[in-house]
């Protein structure tokens, strides 16, 4: 009898662990659910697919089409964009009848993986999201995505911002359309910085003595997630821009050719900067997640991170409005003697929608990116926050200050460097992950950082 | 029920759908990752012939071989941290006080999703909010290590919750095996004088070799082939500090989009993993199994 409520207990301990632990991933588990649901869907509709392709002759505004479409935010950690999708989806919907499209969704690593596996198989869906750049390379290359420049001529003519639509363009082609559009600021704690009597930097050397003053007073001056290493590569880009001027990286990406001194002197100061204590403790094996939670709990005073996290320091019901009320941005400061300008920016388009180069309904889908994008525009920023890659009217629209002042500085913006991460094919852009870690981690010599990625863009994968 | 099964046709017919799965998702990727391996792949378009040049590659590939000595290493050290779990099994199958319950409180963290426990070692590993340190600090230390950003300490760092994850797998299975010793045996060694110790090591022990010999396999096998928590506590990182032969392979594959490579790391890695089991087999082997009667 003992013995059996003792087993009793112990399952009991051990079912809350499970539930707790799967309660955490609640995310996750609507994602895999949900594409659970689609998987099902998506034979229904291949169903459909045969059969409307068997009876050709109907009408073909009246054929029954089922368009499947692939989306990273899942309900649970990007509600606001999920809902956004739903949204355009069931006015589309309305507005054409005859079509029903199916979603799925993924989880940002997930989808990557996701994709990639679909292609192999020739099975991408309808339409789809995709990165920029490097990440679109393989599939360009394959013939997995369709051209989109006749909408680019048509319909959308003169709706992006000026310079996004290019990251999508291969060989005079573009195939994809930019949904968002971020750049990268420091974001501080305007509380922080009053207490110990700071400004917002202007040059380096400013930065330097606020970072000296916040440690000599025990406050952590920057936060970063060096673990997920594509917030390390913003500082290194940013020194390199002040350094080298706005087109050293790009110059340094398209030549296959590392050693502009400018880009050896960025990593040297980086490295300063490690020197001087300047990144939260163990910033190396925190996620950016992580990071971001000791910005948030005022745990330190400074975060260089995309626009997308504007929100939170604006509109987020979640956020309380006295910290929302303390955070500040700043632009990258300029360094002395450097040729880049303030206005410089690290950002670029991020998620563009592609249309399947195998897909049935190429015509369809095509004009589905079409609605979206517009209609994506329409609400993005006022609804979810996000700044989208079509233009914006700042007059227009009623929005909280700090949205105005980044679109305005977006506006003004003398250059966007794009990320080099996604500038770079994916191998470059793996090993300059390891090395952005390995030498901020100064697992590295600024000389060997740069030998290294060289040699990795030379390798051409 | 005889002429059933003397039908070898009908016998055919029951085996097929097992033989069809098994060959499908197990016997049938084994060969395509070999034949990837021959190629220059980027998982998306057209797979090219290139021979051996992705094995030739990664002879020569520092980094694979840093991420085999540390899987090697991981190996090693769960096979040694057997010797901790054979000790705890044979106190429980002694007749202590509590036994059952503790038994339980040690398989607990096997029925945790490796994703849950890498999420909460991350909170115990964390350099500043994380309770490790926390501890470390109380206890007056001022420069507490940085676990998972620090290249010297991440590897060992990250061994640690995995060791934790398969305790209970392993006591349980000694468990399991040791309460399987007859009583008579035991009670005749000790009315011989031995003491428990010696009946430990001189009598249990002997008679669950076989048990021990899997058991070394299934931690050596599993070691080489560890991905889970590694991928979700620090992905390899920081600049490979931590990478196994699994992490590597899925960076190449998924991330490199160097499917051909992948494979050809995938493939090698399937070689170690059964040149291990092979040795391990012939080290081990004794010519008579000891019988119980």
């Amino acid at each position: 009898m003992k013995s059996k409520i003792l087993t009793l207990g112990t399952l009991l301990i051990a079912t809350t662990l499970v539930v707790t632990a799967c309660g955490g991933n609640s995310g996750n588990n609507n994602a895999a659910n949900s594409s659970a649901g689609t998987d099902n869907s998506a034979s229904d509709s291949s169903n459909a697919n045969a059969s409307s392709g068997n009876s050709n002759s109907g009408a073909a505004s009246d054929e029954k089409i089922t368009l499947k479409m692939m989306h990273l935010w899942p309900d649970g950690s990007n509600s606001a964009q999920n809902k956004m999708v739903t949204d355009i989806i069931s006015e589309y919907e309305k507005a054409n009848p005859n079509v029903t499209i199916d979603t799925e969704v993924l989880e940002n690593e997930q989808y990557k993986n996701k994709l990639k596996v679909l292609s192999a198989s020739n099975d991408l869906p309808d339409v789809g999201f995709t990165w920029a750049a490097g990440f679109m390379d393989p599939y360009v290359n394959g013939n997995m995505f369709a051209p989109v420049d006749d909408l680019l001529q048509g319909e959308l003519k003169d709706k992006f911002v000026a310079g996004t639509t290019e990251a999508y363009s291969f060989g005079g082609k573009t195939y994809a359309l930019p949904v968002e559009l971020n750049i990268v600021p420091v974001y501080y704690n305007k509380e922080i910085f009053a207490k110990y009597n700071l400004q917002a930097p202007k040059t380096l050397d400013e930065l330097k003595t606020v970072i000296k003053t916040l440690n000599d007073n025990n406050v952590t001056p920057i936060t970063l997630g060096g673990k997920d290493a594509w917030p390390s590569s913003f500082w290194y880009m940013y020194l390199a821009d002040r350094i080298g001027g706005p087109d050293v990286m790009d110059k340094a990406v398209a030549s296959n050719d590392f050693n502009d001194p400018a880009l050896l002197d960025a990593a040297k100061q980086a490295q300063e900067l490690v020197n001087m204590n300047a990144f939260v403790k163990g910033y190396n094996g925190l996620s950016n997640e992580e990071a971001k939670a000791l910005f948030m709990n005022e745990k330190a005073a400074m975060f260089a991170m995309g626009t997308w996290e504007v929100p939170n320091y604006t509109t987020s019901p979640d956020v309380p409005q006295a910290f929302k009320d303390k955070i500040g941005y700043f632009k990258f400061p300029t360094v002395d003697g450097g040729k880049g300008n303030v206005d410089d920016w690290v950002g670029g388009p991020g998620v563009g929608l592609f249309v399947s180069q195998n897909s049935k309904h190429v015509d369809e889908a095509k004009k589905f990116v079409s609605f979206f994008v517009q209609k994506w525009g329409e609400h993005s920023v006022t609804d979810a926050g996000v700044i989208p890659a079509t233009k914006v009217d700042t007059s227009t629209v009623k929005l909280p200050p700090m949205f105005i002042d980044l679109l305005n500085e977006l506006n003004k913006a003398s250059k966007v460097t794009l990320y080099l991460d996604t500038q770079m094919k994916p191998g470059a852009s793996d090993a300059h992950h390891n090395l952005v870690q390995a030498l901020l981690g100064k697992a590295v010599t600024p000389d060997e950082f740069i030998k290294k990625q060289d040699e990795a863009l030379k390798a051409g994968k | 029920m005889n002429t059933v099964m003397s039908n070898k046709r009908i016998i055919a017919l029951y085996v097929l759908p097992s033989l069809f799965l098994i060959l499908a998702i197990i016997y049938v990727p084994i060969v395509l990752t070999g034949y990837y391996g021959l190629m220059n792949w980027n998982g998306i378009g057209k797979p090219s012939y290139i021979g051996l040049a992705n094995y030739k590659t990664l002879m020569h590939d520092s980094v694979f071989w840093h991420s085999t000595f540390h899987s090697l290493l991981f190996a090693l050290l769960s096979t040694l941290c057997l010797i901790l779990y054979l000790a705890v099994a044979l106190v429980l199958s002694g007749k202590i006080r509590g036994a059952n319950l503790l038994r339980k409180i040690y398989l607990i963290p096997m029925l945790l999703s490796s994703v849950a426990i890498a999420q909460l070692w991350l909170k115990v590993y964390h350099p500043t909010n994380g309770i490790l340190n926390g501890l470390l600090e109380k206890l007056g230390f001022h420069h507490t290590p940085e676990w998972l950003a620090d290249p010297h300490i991440v590897l060992y760092a990250i061994f640690i919750p995995i060791l934790w994850q398969f305790a209970g797998f392993y006591i349980l299975i000694y468990y399991a095996a040791l309460k399987n010793i007859p009583a008579s045996l035991v009670e005749a060694a000790k009315i011989d004088g031995a003491n428990a110790l010696q009946v430990a090591l001189r009598i249990k022990l002997p008679l669950i070799s076989e048990v021990i010999k899997v058991t070394i396999v299934l931690a050596v096998v599993g070691s080489l082939k560890y991905f889970d928590l590694i991928y979700v506590m620090t992905d390899g990182g920081p600049n490979q500090a931590s990478e196994v032969m699994a992490s590597y392979m899925y960076h190449k594959a998924f991330r490199e989009f160097d499917f051909g490579y992948g494979s050809a790391i995938g493939f090698f890695l399937l070689i170690i993993c059964l040149v291990a089991t092979w040795v391990i087999r012939r080290l081990t082997a004794t010519k008579d199994t000891i019988q119980y009667s």
